[in-house]
C-alpha cells in the first residue's frame, strides 16, 4: 500500500481539520477500536496519554495514569489477554522500563501498539533490536509527519492483530507538536481471524479453559511446546513477517549520491534534495517507512545505481541507521553517516542540525566527497582521549 | 494394629463429604515438595470459586514461583504475568471485562520483593481485583532465598546466620500496609499450618471474592505456608517451624474488614483463643462451613 | 531356658463415624496428616509407595472430620461420614513377664 496515494484520497473525500500530532494519533487509535491505553507523563510523549485520557472514556474505554511505566505495559497486557486493541507509549527512556515485558508481550503472542515520541532518533537501535531479552522483532512504522502518522497508527493496529505482534509507531517530538490539517478518517483493512485465544472466563471450568502466556507450557491434556519449541516458533514468525516491508524513494534513477534517513528528518532530507536537484546535483533519497523490516532491498537496489558512486544515512543520532544501510548496500558503495546528535538543551526537541540548509550543506559535501562541515557548536563537546586511554 | 481398607469407597451407605480435589484442578499431580503448602490454599480458593457458581467469569493472572505450575492445572482461563507483575495485568483484565472474578496467585519474593510497587498502587486504586499472596518467607524456585517478608533469625540461604536487622533489615508486613490504603476493601492474613487454620484461611478467601464481586474495592488474601525444602527443615516439622518464625511475626486475622482497619499487634491476642475454638470443633467431629 | 510371660487379650469396641480413601501412591510421605488427626487414627506405613514414600494407614475411630484432607498437599484423601457409626471389635494382645 503506497501511504501517500491513500491520504489523498482520503484528504479529497473527508474534511480536514487542523490538530495537533499527539492529538491525531490518539484518535487515530481510537477510530482503530483501541479501547485501552495506560501511560506515564514523559516529555515527548505527555500530551499522547492527555489525549486519550480525555478521549478514551468518551469512545467507551479506558485510559488509565499508570504509576509508573512498568505498570503501564502490564495493564495493557491484560487488556490485550481479553481480546482487546490496547496500547502504551512513553519516550525512550519510559521504554527502556518496558523492556523485560515488550519481550514476553511478543513470546506471548499480543498485539501491542506501542508510541514512541522519541527524542530525536536515537532510540533507533532499541525500537528494532528491542532493548529486551531473546530472539524477537517488533514491526516498527516511522512516520515522516502528522498526516502519515495517523495512517500509520491504523495500520500498526491491523498489523499488529495479524501477526500477533507488537508494532511500535516511531515518532517524535515534530510530530507531537506540530499541527497540521489531517483527516483521521478510518482506514478499511482486509478482515482478520477471530481472537479465538482471548480471555474471558466462559472457558473455565469446561476442561478447555485457555492460557495467555509467553512459556511454552499449556493446560494439562493440551499439547505445549515447551520454552525451546516456543522460542522455536516465534522465531520462524520473524522472517514471515519481513513481507511487511514498506520504502518510499525518489530520485535514484540516475543518482550519483543517495541518502537514506526516516521519520521527521526524512522529509527535510527530501525537501533539500529536491532543492539540489533543481541546482542539478543527481542526488536521490531513500526513506525507510518500517525500519523493521528494514528495506534492504531498495537499499540495495538505490546502491546498485549505474551512477552511484556514494551513500550517506542522515539521522539524528550518534549512527544508528547507518549500520543497517551498510547492510543493504552490502559493499556497493562507500557508506557515509552524515548525521547528528540534534536535540534542543533540554535534550527534548529538535536541535540545530533539523534545519534545511545545514542538511542541504552535508549532502553536498557528501556528494562532492569534501570533508564534513563541523556542526556548529558542537566541537567544545566533542570527547578527548585522555593518556591513560592511549 | 487393625488396619482399614481405605483403597477404595466405603461399601456401607456413607456421605462424601469432601472430593479428592476441586473440580477446577485438572490433575492431582503436581511437582511441589513433600509437605509444601502452596497446594493446601490452592485448593480452598478453587473449592471458594466453585462455591460461590462463578468459574465461568473468573480469569486468573498467575505471578512466577513454585506455583506458577499451577497456571496448567487449574481449569480456569489465565494471564501468565512476569514476576512482580500480576497486580498490573490483573487491572487491565478487569477493566476491561468489569464483570469478572479477577485474582492474582503470586509469591512473597514475587509480590512483596519485585511487585511492592504494583500491588500497593493496585490497591490504591481501588481496582477490584483480589491479589492473593503465598507467603512461605523464601523465594522457593531458586533454592531458599531471604524475601522481604522473611522474619529476623530466620535461616536462609543468603541469611545463613539468620536475617540480621542491622545488615538485611526488618520485614515488611504487606497486608498492614495494604490495609491502610482507602482503596482496599477487604485484607486479612491466613495459614496452612493445622486443619484449623485452613478452614479460617478458606472463609478468607470467600469474604475477599464476595466483595471484589458486590465492586467494593481491592481485596487481599495473604496466606503463609509452609516451606521445608526452602527452610531446610523435615516435612513434619513445617508446621511448627512456621508457627515459630513467620507465625509469630506476620499474624493471622482480618486486617481490614467492613471500613474497620487492624493491625497485626491487635490481631495477636484472638488468634489463641480462635484457634481453640477450631480444635474444639475439630474434635468434635468437623469445622462448621 | 527363657522366662514365662502372662498375656492378656481384650476386646475393644470402637465406632468410627467416617472413613477416608488413602491414594498411597500419590503420597509424598510428608506426615502432616498424621497429627493433625484429632482422634489419632492415622499412622506411616512401613511399605512405601512406588515412589519410596510411607503412606498414610487408617485405623478405626475415624471421625469423617476432614482435617487430615485440609492438611494434605498431594489430594490423597477422599472423606467420608456413615449413615449410621460403624462399630470395629479390635483385639489387643499386651505381654509382661512375670
Amino acid at each position: 500500500m503506497s501511504a501517500t496515494t491513500s491520504t489523498d484520497e482520503r484528504d479529497k473525500r473527508d474534511e480536514r481539520v487542523l490538530m495537533e500530532g499527539s492529538e491525531a494519533l490518539a484518535r487515530a487509535a481510537i477510530v482503530s477500536g483501541c479501547r485501552f491505553f495506560a501511560g506515564y507523563p514523559m516529555t515527548p510523549f505527555t500530551e499522547v496519554l492527555e489525549h486519550f485520557a480525555r478521549l478514551l472514556p468518551e469512545a467507551g474505554g479506558v485510559c488509565i495514569n499508570a504509576e509508573s511505566e512498568l505498570e503501564a505495559v502490564g495493564m495493557a497486557w491484560g487488556a490485550l489477554s481479553t481480546g482487546a486493541r490496547a496500547a502504551t507509549g512513553s519516550t525512550g527512556q519510559g521504554l527502556s522500563l518496558m523492556q523485560e515485558s515488550f519481550s514476553e508481550i511478543t513470546l506471548a503472542e499480543l498485539p501491542l501498539v506501542i508510541f514512541n515520541m522519541a527524542r530525536g532518533q536515537q532510540d533507533y537501535f532499541q525500537a528494532t533490536r528491542g532493548g529486551g531479552h531473546g530472539d524477537y522483532r517488533h514491526i516498527v512504522l516511522a512516520p515522516q509527519d502528522v498526516r502519515e502518522g495517523v495512517e500509520h497508527v491504523q495500520l500498526a493496529f491491523h498489523l499488529a492483530d495479524k501477526w500477533r505482534n507488537p508494532v511500535l509507531v516511531y515518532g517524535d517530538y515534530l510530530l507531537a507538536h506540530t499541527q497540521e490539517a489531517i483527516s483521521i478518517a478510518p482506514i478499511t483493512f482486509p478482515e482478520l481471524p477471530e481472537k479465538d485465544w482471548a480471555v474471558d472466563g466462559s472457558s473455565s471450568g469446561s476442561g478447555a479453559s485457555r492460557a495467555v502466556t509467553s512459556l511454552g507450557v499449556s493446560k494439562v491434556g493440551q499439547p505445549a511446546m515447551g520454552q525451546e519449541g516456543k522460542a522455536q516458533y516465534i522465531a520462524t514468525k520473524i522472517p514471515l513477517m519481513e513481507r511487511e516491508v514498506r520504502v518510499e524513494q525518489g530520485f535514484c534513477d540516475d543518482a550519483e549520491t543517495v541518502v537514506v534517513a526516516f521519520g521527521s528528518p526524512a522529509k527535510f532530507v527530501k525537501y533539500a534534495i529536491s532543492q539540489l536537484r533543481e541546482a542539478g546535483h543527481r542526488i536521490g533519497y531513500v526513506r525507510p517507512i518500517t525500519l523493521w523490516p528494514f528495506p534492504y532491498a531498495a537499499v540495495a537496489a538505490a546502491a546498485a545505481g549505474p551512477d552511484v558512486r556514494r551513500v550517506g544515512s542522515f539521522e539524528l543520532s550518534a549512527g544508528q541507521l547507518v549500520e543497517d544501510v551498510r547492510i543493504g548496500v552490502g559493499g556497493r558503495a562507500p557508506v557515509t553517516f552524515i548525521g547528528g546528535v540534534s536535540t534542543d538543551h533540554s535534550g527534548f526537541g529538535v536541535g540545530r542540525i533539523l534545519d534545511v540548509e545545514l542538511i542541504a550543506d552535508r549532502i553536498l559535501a557528501l556528494h562532492e566527497d569534501r570533508e564534513l562541515p563541523l556542526i556548529p557548536g558542537y566541537e567544545q563537546y566533542s570527547y578527548q582521549i585522555q593518556e591513560h586511554q592511549k | 494394629m487393625t488396619i482399614i481398607d481405605t483403597s477404595s469407597a466405603p461399601t456401607v451407605p456413607a456421605r462424601k463429604v469432601e472430593a479428592l480435589k476441586p473440580d477446577l484442578l485438572l490433575t492431582q499431580e503436581h511437582h511441589m515438595c513433600p509437605g509444601c503448602g502452596e497446594p493446601l490454599a490452592v485448593r480452598q480458593f478453587l473449592e471458594t470459586i466453585e462455591e460461590l457458581g462463578v468459574a465461568t467469569r473468573t480469569i486468573a493472572v498467575a505471578g512466577i514461583g513454585c506455583y506458577t505450575s499451577f497456571s496448567g492445572s487449574m481449569d480456569l482461563d489465565l494471564v501468565q504475568a512476569l514476576h512482580g507483575r500480576a497486580p498490573s495485568v490483573a487491572t487491565g483484565v478487569k477493566r476491561m471485562l468489569p464483570d469478572s472474578l479477577v485474582f492474582t496467585l503470586q509469591g512473597d519474593g514475587d509480590m512483596v520483593n519485585e511487585g511492592l510497587q504494583e500491588v500497593l498502587h493496585t490497591a490504591a486504586r481501588g481496582e477490584k481485583v483480589t491479589c492473593i499472596l503465598l507467603n512461605n518467607g523464601v523465594f522457593g524456585e531458586t533454592g531458599g532465598h531471604m524475601t522481604a517478608t522473611s522474619v529476623i533469625g530466620q535461616r536462609t540461604k543468603n541469611s545463613l546466620d539468620g536475617r540480621d536487622a542491622e545488615y538485611h533489615g526488618y520485614p515488611i508486613l504487606i497486608g498492614d500496609l495494604i490495609a491502610q490504603l482507602q482503596g482496599a476493601s477487604y485484607v486479612a492474613r491466613g495459614s496452612v499450618h493445622n486443619a484449623g487454620s485452613v478452614a479460617r484461611t478458606r472463609k478468607m478467601f470467600k469474604r475477599a471474592f464476595e466483595s471484589q464481586l458486590r465492586g467494593e474495592g481491592f481485596t487481599f488474601v495473604e496466606v503463609l505456608t509452609m516451606c521445608p525444602t526452602g527452610w531446610f527443615v523435615p516435612t513434619a516439622d513445617g508446621p511448627s517451624y512456621m508457627q515459630e518464625t513467620l507465625g509469630e511475626v506476620h499474624i493471622m486475622g482480618e486486617l481490614k474488614t467492613d471500613g474497620r482497619v487492624r493491625t497485626t499487634e491487635e490481631l495477636h491476642a484472638e488468634n489463641v483463643a480462635k484457634q481453640r475454638e477450631l480444635d474444639e470443633q475439630l474434635a468434635r467431629g468437623g469445622i462448621e462451613k | 531356658m527363657s522366662e514365662p510371660t502372662v498375656s492378656t487379650v481384650s476386646t475393644v469396641s470402637i465406632k468410627s463415624r467416617g472413613t477416608v480413601t488413602i491414594d498411597a501412591e500419590h503420597c509424598k510421605g510428608c506426615d502432616l496428616c498424621i497429627p493433625a488427626c484429632p482422634p489419632h487414627v492415622l499412622a506411616m506405613s512401613t511399605a512405601v509407595n512406588h515412589m519410596g514414600y510411607r503412606y498414610p494407614q487408617l485405623s478405626p475411630g475415624c471421625t469423617g472430620c476432614g482435617a487430615c484432607l485440609y492438611v494434605c498437599p498431594d489430594f490423597v484423601f477422599e472423606v467420608y461420614r456413615f449413615e449410621q457409626p460403624v462399630v470395629t471389635e479390635v483385639t489387643e494382645v499386651s505381654g509382661a513377664k512375670q
